[in-house]
């Protein structure tokens, strides 16, 4: 075997830049692969702890029938009980309470569609990272009266300016219709354009002002990491059994679902790089084969089984995708360490990534078991690669060694 | 002793629904120690007769026996493995494999019946200083003249201890200096060593070494002499 392999080394070097080439389609190929990949996950979990960060949080508890028609009759009966609850859970980091109506904002210009989010600002600003992303004006710091964060994408399409004066038009617990006049007191822009064009934030105590009610619809909870999101769900979907508890994945299953998603894309994106390289690897062995058929044809006549000739083309297979392999993985895991930490700065894109919940910069990341898994696909797809050449060596005359004088 | 015996030996080829009879019931008995010349024109039938006698053709009709083994009934697996054991093989192209130097070359056909590593150096070391090249054993093929290629061949043949040594026109390609050193080296092992030859050729300087010329035309023995 020693020998065999020695001869197979020697002999990927016997055309130095054929194997060169092969192997630099290999380098290419998996860094390709790892870096798409790497790309689109770390595209993924921004999307995810975008949307977390900003609008749903880990956690939200409602009435068990708000969420039917976003009706603001369905608010959260005893709040003290899930108060205390989420005091004593030390997987939580912090909670919010929110009230929420379905409404109208109208400048002089124009009027749009929006959801209003009460807030406690001090609450608020341990859950959700709204007060980190205005672009103008401040976070409820004005003395004026109604102040009202809007995005920068309604600002835009009303039209109007910090300090602007706006109105919002909703209904009460009642279902009378409510009228308030609101000063913009800051703009704030998050990474997705849809959420900044339909949501608006004033404090709690001026909405429940105007809507003679103290009553809260919606309690908003961040966990201490992702990893504490699934036993506290549970432990809070057990305790507070009146409610509806739901987690970002509930929330916004389309989130989950593109983690799922995103899986099986990837794995198909490996295969398909993994099948040209095949096709270059097979290209190769197969010329080898073919200009050494008379070498190939000596050997069997000399007495070397076919078994042997067979591991011998395989091992040449074989040399070529392990040297190119774990370049490829290396090159691939360098680019992700070095982007990782400086990100991708895609602002030449900015807009479209941003209507869809995604921010300039992207992190590349990649799990560590992923390596391990293109580990395996080239052995799996090397052994593929290296069965039709080994097989054209095998139906090789020993006859053609002499007759090929 | 026998060391090639073939009864009634023949191989018809069909080509566009014409069938030529290359090798044409050749009885053939080829005592150990001899060293003989297979001769006759192109397409007489030698290199035909040649890769049938080494187990690398099958035979259409009659069998041969070599050492008192009917090789026409043996697997293609069984044939490799004898050919490893009882045969050894000259090429007019050498066919030596060019990334293992010359005692690489030598020790291969050993490793593959599985000899011991020491077995291995002392047996090659020697095959090469017996044909000339003790200093030529860490070259490799492109690096030795046709002529000490065809040598490290020889050694190569006779490495694995064979019942005899086949050579297909083994010095079609050498100037006459290096086929006259191969003559006599390979004369000198048949008559010192008792190592059986068997050439095909049409090179007269081995024609005139030859101690057996066996003519064949048409697939037939036309002539078998002895000298």
């Amino acid at each position: 075997m020693k020998t065999t392999i020695k001869i197979a080394w020697r002999n990927i070097w016997r055309t130095p830049m054929r194997s060169f080439l092969v192997i630099g389609s290999i380098v290419m190929g998996i860094w390709a692969g790892i870096f798409v990949v790497a790309f689109s996950y770390g595209l993924n979990k921004q999307r995810t702890l975008s949307s977390i960060k900003n609008s749903i949080s880990h956690i939200q508890i409602h009435h068990p029938e708000y969420e039917k028609d976003y009706d603001s009759k369905y608010f959260l009966e005893n709040p003290d009980l899930i108060k205390t609850e989420l005091e004593t859970n030390e997987n939580i980091k912090a909670f919010a309470f929110r009230s929420l109506l379905n409404g109208m904002i109208s400048s002089p210009v124009k009027s749009n569609g929006v959801r209003i989010i009460g807030i406690n600002k001090n609450r608020e600003k341990e859950v959700t990272g709204i007060h980190s992303g205005l672009v103008e004006g401040n976070y409820f710091e004005s003395k004026r009266k109604n102040p009202i964060l809007i995005g920068e994408a309604l600002a835009k399409k009303l039209k109007v300016k910090l300090r602007s004066k706006i109105v919002l038009t909703f209904q009460d617990t009642d279902n009378n219709i409510v009228a308030g006049a609101f000063r913009v007191c800051g703009i704030f822009k998050t990474q997705y354009t849809k959420y900044d064009e339909g949501t608006i934030f004033i404090q709690n105590s001026d909405l429940q002002r105007l809507i003679k009610s103290k009553e809260f619809h919606q309690v908003a909870l961040l966990c201490n990491s992702l990893d504490d999101v699934d036993p506290t769900y549970h432990k809070l979907k057990t305790k507070l059994s009146d409610y509806e508890v739901k987690d970002w994945k509930t929330i916004s299953p389309e989130l989950a679902y593109a983690d799922e998603i995103m899986e099986t894309w990837l794995f198909l994106i490996m295969v398909i790089i993994m099948l040209a390289l095949i096709f270059g690897i097979i290209n190769t062995m197969l010329m080898a084969v073919f200009e050494r058929r008379r070498e190939l044809g000596m050997l069997i006549a000399i007495g070397m089984n076919k078994s042997k000739v067979f591991f011998l083309i395989l091992t040449e297979t074989f040399f070529l995708s392990l040297i190119g392999a774990p370049m490829g993985m290396f090159l691939g895991a360098l680019t992700i360490k070095l982007t990782s930490e400086t990100g991708i700065n895609l602002a030449i894109v900015g807009e479209g990534l941003q209507s869809v919940g995604l921010g300039n910069i992207i992190y590349p990341e990649i799990e560590t078991k992923f390596y391990f898994f293109i580990s395996v696909m080239v052995f799996i797809f090397t052994l593929i690669a290296a069965i039709y050449p080994s097989r054209k060596a095998l139906k090789l005359k020993p006859t053609e060694a002499i007759r090929t004088i | 002793m026998e060391i090639i015996k073939t009864t009634h030996l023949t191989k018809v080829y069909s080509n566009n629904g014409l069938e030529v009879k290359a090798v044409n019931h050749i009885d053939l008995s080829i005592e150990e120690g001899e060293f003989t010349a297979i001769v006759g024109p192109s397409g007489s039938g030698k290199t035909t007769l040649l890769n049938m006698i080494g187990g690398l053709d099958d035979s259409t009709e009659g069998s041969v026996e070599i050492a008192g083994k009917n090789i026409s009934s043996l697997s293609e697996n069984e044939l490799i493995d004898f050919r490893l054991k009882n045969i050894g093989f000259v090429f007019q192209a050498y066919n030596l494999i060019p990334v293992l130097t010359a005692k690489e070359n030598v020790e291969f056909i050993m490793l593959l019946q599985g000899l011991s590593e020491k077995e291995r150096k002392l047996r090659s070391e020697a095959l090469l200083v017996e044909v000339g090249l003790a200093d030529k054993l860490d070259s490799r093929p492109n690096q030795l003249s046709g002529g000490q290629q065809q040598r490290v061949a020889v050694a190569r043949a006779l490495a694995s201890k064979p019942s005899f040594i086949l050579a297909d026109e083994p010095t079609a390609n050498l100037d006459s200096h290096s086929t006259s050193t191969l003559l006599d080296m390979m004369a000198e092992m048949n008559e010192k060593e008792k190592v059986t030859f068997l050439f095909s050729t049409h090179d007269q300087r081995v024609i005139d070494k030859a101690r057996r010329v066996i003519t064949i035309e048409d697939g037939k023995i036309i002539k078998d002499e002895r000298r």
